[in-house]
């Protein structure tokens, strides 16, 4: 296959995801039962004229999907004077409504915490991929021992633990050793400098912990099955009778050939890394993007769920596509042009 | 059948698996006979005096007490009725959409394979758990609404695995015979290639009833569980919040284990029948090269799938 053709085909499909995405969306938060403007406005002593006034505000007075009137009057442009070109332009502009429980921006409160749960998900993927290579490679190494096997079943049990429940059990365990919860001790801040982000760290040591100690087996399992088949190919048979030692044979062969597989799994875990990272900020307190959504389940605060759902979505769409574009790189048998 | 009878009597030789069988038995019974072996009904309103409540493992109360004074034992064991229907019941589900769709999309091939596999990428790339979270706020809670959402999004492993199947079943001897002698598609697809499929798809099944039953109790812990049922989830999103700032580990601690036991033993049942109906490489040749021979000899009994057919949960 020609890299070319590849890397367009890739490309069109996770335009065509985002798209998909944000029209899902749309229409999800469109069928919730009931009037949206109730929901907006609590009160009921509002008058009829203000609540028209916030459905004119929002969009909300004209038609979902399509717009008939429009149409009659003025042709194709009047057709799509609807909520969701509404809903789209706003999208564009960066614009994703405002919270019902705050009244903040929720362009701005993702953005006021989208690197807290950056760092959080980096940071425990890093090391859960750095450990996962390293104990799959020793255990496809030792293959058949009893290491080997006490890996393997660590493997499954980490696949049968629940992210909040060990988030749980660590928080129970470490018995105050370590800060419960937050981001920062009360008091302390940024200007406060080096005491402040070693006061962060340690916040964040509990957490990047969940997500590593559980999430490295995935790699670690297929680190070990893809070495474990590499080493039976002919050609290791080859290099070994050549007389390379086994160490050149793990590292020449083994271990690249083993890379694609790993790459492939990685772009295959983000979204259920997410996952992890919305129960960690929960059992954590940590107040990332995670956290917020919690809270928006919590209080029904639909355009934070919203806001924080397309995000999440997004990201994971695009990492995905990264993973894709560095598989082409990494696979001989997409060929460059 | 002969290929039925040999994966059962080595999947009876597996100790992991029978340890697995054994711990799903405990739950079973927990869930069928739960009003006889429950100390109390949970249902049943209770009059609580203030230290009953969060009381500590006594007489009595085996589990000690819950936030609202009840009895913990009890909650737990009618708990593993929610968790064993939800993921039995999600992954019956999710294995008949993910058969369905991977039969169609590697029998017929063309632009529907192209359609149903662009489709389920594109459920795959999406991370599931914000998008339950966001469906279940929106449409509300309830055990079937769980069990369906979860089966909508859990079937795209499957899908991908049978289709790799059919692929380079149909092209074998027995169906192009089969077809060569007037075979209608449907006669081909339910006769022929479904069986061959079926101990991959099963195996497929039983560790999907582990992953629906950690999503459920997810959820429930997220506080959006059925809010009229007692499940391991809930007990841990009511004893998260109000348990653990006075440490009352017998609140907290039983419910979790319970799911990771549950989970665990499918996981155990699950893995050893993969192992049995997916026969990967089994040997290298770094430390063993006897067994070069016994490999070239070897034939695997279903070719390898086009992506490891390894689960994420």
């Amino acid at each position: 296959m020609q890299r070319s053709d590849y890397l367009i085909r890739k490309l069109f499909f996770a335009v065509a995801t985002l798209l998909a995405v944000i029209v899902f969306n749309f229409f999800l938060f469109r069928i919730l039962p009931g009037d949206p403007v109730k929901l907006i406005v609590h009160s009921p002593r509002m008058t009829t004229e203000s609540q028209e006034r916030i459905r004119v505000n929002f969009g909300l007075d004209k038609p979902v999907w399509f717009n008939e009137e429009g149409y009659q009057e003025a042709g194709l442009k009047g057709a799509f004077d609807t909520q969701f070109t509404a809903y789209i332009r706003n999208l564009l502009k960066g614009d994703l409504g405002i919270s019902f429980s705050t009244r903040k921006d929720v362009t701005e409160l993702l953005k006021e915490r989208v690197w807290r749960t950056v760092v959080l998900v980096v940071l425990g993927e890093f090391l859960a991929i750095f450990l996962g290579i390293a104990l799959g490679m020793i255990a496809a190494w030792r293959r058949g021992t009893s290491l080997d096997t006490g890996i393997l079943l660590y493997g499954l049990f980490t696949w049968a633990m629940p992210t909040f429940f060990f988030g749980i059990i660590l928080l129970m365990i470490s018995g105050g050793r370590f800060p419960i919860g937050g981001m920062v001790t009360p008091g302390l801040k940024p200007e406060d400098g080096l005491a402040y982000w070693k006061d962060v760290g340690w916040h964040l040591i509990l957490p990047t912990l969940t997500l590593t100690i559980l999430y490295l087996s995935e790699y670690m399992l297929i680190m070990r099955s893809s070495v474990v088949e590499v080493l039976s190919e002919d050609f290791i048979l080859t290099a070994k009778a050549k007389g390379m030692n086994a160490f050149q044979i793990f590292r020449d062969h083994a271990l690249k050939n083993a890379m694609l597989p790993m790459v492939t799994i990685i772009a295959l875990t983000l979204g259920y890394t997410v996952g992890g990272a919305i129960q960690v900020e929960t059992v954590f307190s940590w107040p990332g993007i995670g956290r917020l959504m919690f809270d928006a389940v919590q209080k029904r605060d639909y355009p934070v769920l919203q806001g924080t759902f397309l995000l999440l979505a997004v990201s994971v769409i695009i990492a995905n596509l990264v993973a894709d574009l560095l598989y082409a790189t990494l696979d001989p048998r997409v060929k460059p042009d | 059948m002969e290929s039925q009878n040999r994966i059962w009597t080595t999947f009876r030789k597996k100790p992991m698996a029978l340890v697995g069988m054994g711990m799903l038995a405990v739950a079973l019974i927990m869930a069928l006979f739960a009003p006889l072996l429950a100390p109390y009904d949970p249902n049943e309103r209770v009059d609580v005096v203030p230290s009953d409540i969060l009381a500590p493992p006594g007489e009595g109360h085996l589990l000690g007490r819950d936030d609202a004074g009840k009895d913990v034992l009890s909650s737990l064991i009618y708990g593993a009725r929610v968790s064993l229907i939800v993921g039995f019941v999600s992954s019956f589900f999710s294995m008949f959409i993910g058969t369905t769709v991977g039969l169609t999309a590697g029998y017929y091939g063309g632009r529907v394979s192209n359609a149903l596999m662009r489709f389920t990428d594109f459920l795959m790339v999406i991370p599931d758990l914000p998008l339950m979270l966001v469906i279940i706020s929106v449409w509300g809670r309830g055990l079937w609404k769980i069990i369906l959402v979860i089966s909508i999004l859990y079937w795209t492993y499957t899908a991908r695995l049978v289709r790799s199947q059919v692929l380079s079943i149909k092209e074998r001897q027995f169906v192009l015979r089969a077809r060569a002698l007037g075979a209608s598609n449907y006669r081909i697809i339910v006769r022929h290639i479904l069986p061959q499929v079926m101990p991959l798809i099963i195996a497929q099944a039983v560790l999907d009833i582990s992953s629906s039953i950690i999503a459920e109790s997810t959820l429930s812990f997220l506080g959006l569980g059925d809010p009229t049922l007692i499940s391991w989830g809930m007990m841990l999103n009511f004893a998260f919040e109000r348990a653990i700032s006075r440490k009352a580990w017998w609140f907290l601690l039983p419910p979790g284990i319970a799911i990771v036991w549950v989970s665990l033993a499918i996981i155990l049942i699950g893995n050893a029948l993969e192992e049995i109906v997916n026969p990967r490489l089994k040997t290298h040749h770094l430390f063993n090269p006897r067994n070069m021979i016994s490999l070239m000899l070897a034939k695997p009994l279903l070719v390898e799938s086009e992506s490891p057919p390894e689960v994420t949960p």
